[in-house]
C-alpha cells in the first residue's frame, strides 16, 4: 500500500514535467525521422529502419535514467526525502517506488518508437513484441544508471552526467549513428566491453527473428544491469543512513 | 505519562561530539522547545529523535519504543516538518496531504477526509488543486505543516516552523500550534525567542552538544537574573559557547 502510495507520486512528478515528455519522447522522434531522410536520400544499410529503430530505442532509454536520476537527486537536495525518511517507508518502499512507475514508462516510450517506425516502414511482425520483452533489461539497466546516479549526485551533476555523458555514449558506443567496425581497433572493443551495443544488437537480432543471437547479447545486458542495481541500491541505503 | 526520554543520548561526527550525554524527559502533551545557537546540537538532537541518524551510543525511548532498536515503530508515531519546505513539487495541495496520508496507512477514504480537515485547518481551500511549486513561500509552508499534521501524530517536531514567514502568516501559525498544545507532543525549535516564549511549556537550552538549562521562560528569567527571555537565553547559551 506504501509502496504504491509513493510509487503513484514518482509517477505523477515525471510525467508533469514537461522537459521529461519533451526529452524522452520527442528527441528519439526527432533522431528517427532525421535518419530515415537520410536513409531516403543516400541509402545506408545502418540506417534502414529495421537496424535503426532498436538503436534508437535503446538511445531513448537513456533519457530514463536522466528523468529518474534528477527527480531522486532533487529529492535529495529538499527537506522532501528527509520527511519521506521519517516516515514509515522502508528503504525496500523508496527503492521500488523510485523504479518501478519507470518500467511501464520505458517500455511505452519503446512502443511509440516502434509505432513511429512503422509510418516510416518498419513491418509489423511478432518479433516486434518479442523486440519489446528484450529491450526490458536494457530499461532496467537504465532505471538502475538513474538510481545510482540519484543517490550520488546533485541534480545538476546528474544532468551532465546522464542528460550529456550517458546519452552520448548511448549514442557512439551502440553502433547506431555509425558501424563500429568502421572504427573498429580499441573503440569496438570498449564499446563491446559495455552494455549499449549489446542491447542494440540483441533487440536488432529479435526484430530480424536471429533468435540464436539474442542471448549472448542479452546476457552483458542483464550483467550489467544487476551489479548497477546492486550498487544503486547500496548507495541509496547509504544515502539514507546519512543524509 | 512520559512521551520522550532520552539516556546519556550522543552522538558524534569523526573527532566532534555533536550531542552529547543529553538527558531529557519531555511529558505527554507538553510543548518543549529547543533553543540554541547555530551548531548547538539542536538539529542533530532532533534528527536522532525522529530516526532520521543513529545515535553514537545513549538511546531515546519515545511513547515507549526505542530509537535504536525499535526505530519503525518510533516512525508510525511521529511526525516530521522539516527546516525547509518540504512538498511534492508537481502534486496539488491535496494530492501532497493525501500522500503523506497514505504513506501513514490510511485508505483512499480516509486519507480524503483527513486532507479536508488539513485544507480547512491551514486555510488551503483556494489552493487545493494548485501544484506545491506554483504556491507562495508562506503558503507552501503551510501545506508543509499540514503534511506533518496529517498522520495525527502523537510526537511532532516542528524545526523552525516560522522561519521565512511574514508576521501574519507566523501568528496564523502561533494560532494554529496553540490549538494543538495538550493534544500532542511538540518538539520546536527556532531562533525566536518571542516565539518559543509565547508557545512553549517549557524550554530546553542547548550549546555544545549540552543540555544547559530546562525551565519555562519565567523560570529560566529568574534563573539567570535577566529581565527579558532574550538576555535570558544570551547567558546561558553564549556564556557556554565562549565557555564561560
Amino acid at each position: 500500500m506504501r509502496l504504491m502510495v509513493f510509487a503513484s507520486r514518482t509517477q505523477k512528478e515525471l510525467i508533469r514535467d514537461p522537459l521529461n515528455m519533451a526529452f524522452g519522447l520527442g528527441f528519439p522522434l526527432v533522431v528517427l525521422f532525421l535518419l530515415s531522410a537520410i536513409q531516403a536520400n543516400i541509402p545506408v544499410s545502418l540506417f534502414e529502419i529495421s537496424q535503426l529503430t532498436p538503436g534508437i530505442a535503446v538511445f531513448g532509454l537513456s533519457f530514463i535514467s536522466l528523468f529518474s536520476g534528477t527527480l531522486i537527486a532533487k529529492d535529495r537536495s529538499t527537506s522532501y526525502l528527509l520527511r519521506l525518511f521519517a516516515s514509515p517507508l522502508t528503504s525496500t518502499d523508496f527503492i521500488l517506488g523510485y523504479t518501478l512507475p519507470l518500467l511501464p514508462m520505458a517500455l511505452l516510450q519503446t512502443v511509440i518508437c516502434f509505432i513511429a517506425a512503422f509510418f516510416l516502414g518498419l513491418a509489423f511482425s511478432l518479433n516486434l513484441l518479442l523486440a519489446l520483452v528484450v529491450m526490458i533489461p536494457a530499461a532496467i539497466l537504465y532505471i538502475a544508471i538513474g538510481l545510482l546516479a540519484g543517490s550520488l549526485l546533485t541534480d545538476k551533476q546528474v544532468g551532465g552526467i546522464c542528460g550529456a555523458l550517458l546519452t552520448n555514449l548511448s549514442a557512439w558506443l551502440s553502433g547506431t549513428w555509425f558501424d563500429l567496425n568502421l572504427v573498429g581497433g580499441g573503440f569496438k572493443a570498449v564499446a563491446y566491453a559495455l552494455p549499449f551495443v549489446h542491447a542494440v544488437d540483441a533487440a536488432k537480432a529479435a526484430v530480424a527473428g536471429n533468435y540464436a543471437d539474442i542471448l549472448p547479447h542479452l546476457w552483458w545486458v542483464m550483467g550489467y544491469a544487476v551489479v548497477i542495481m546492486v550498487l544503486a541500491i547500496l548507495a541509496f541505503k547509504k544515502k539514507m543512513n546519512s543524509d | 505519562m512520559t512521551a520522550i526520554q532520552t539516556i546519556n543520548l550522543t552522538k558524534r561526527f569523526k573527532d566532534k561530539t555533536a550531542v552529547n550525554a543529553l538527558n531529557l524527559s519531555i511529558e505527554e502533551g507538553e510543548l518543549y522547545a529547543l533553543l540554541g545557537v547555530n551548531g548547538a546540537g539542536k538539529t542533530t538532537t532532533i534528527k536522532m529523535l525522529s530516526c532520521l541518524t543513529a545515535p553514537s551510543s545513549g538511546d531515546a525511548i519515545l511513547l515507549g519504543d526505542s530509537v535504536v532498536t525499535n526505530p519503525q515503530s518510533v516512525k508510525e508515531k511521529i511526525n516530521v516538518s522539516p527546516q525547509e519546505t518540504a512538498v511534492a513539487r508537481n502534486l496539488t495541495v491535496r494530492e501532497n496531504l493525501e500522500l503523506i496520508a497514505g504513506i501513514y496507512s490510511f485508505d483512499k477514504k480516509a486519507a480524503r477526509t483527513k486532507a479536508d480537515e488539513m485544507i480547512t485547518a491551514f486555510s488551503l481551500g483556494e489552493v487545493v488543486s494548485a501544484k506545491a511549486n506554483t504556491l507562495s513561500g508562506g503558503m507552501q509552508r503551510r501545506l508543509s505543516i499540514a503534511m506533518a499534521l496529517i498522520s495525527n501524530p502523537k510526537i511532532l517536531f516542528l524545526d523552525e516552523p516560522t522561519l521565512g514567514l511574514d508576521v501574519i502568516a507566523r501568528r496564523e501559525l502561533w494560532s494554529t500550534i496553540n490549538k494543538l498544545k495538550g493534544k500532542i507532543t511538540i518538539i520546536l525549535t527556532t531562533h525566536y525567542m518571542e516565539e518559543a516564549q509565547a508557545l512553549s511549556d517549557r524550554i530546553g537550552i542547548m550549546a555544545r552538544g549540552e543540555l544547559k538549562a530546562v525551565g519555562t521562560a519565567d523560570e529560566l528569567m529568574a534563573k539567570t537574573g535577566a529581565k527579558t527571555f532574550e538576555d535570558a537565553f544570551i547567558a546561558l547559551a553564549a556564556d557556554s559557547e565562549v565557555g564561560i
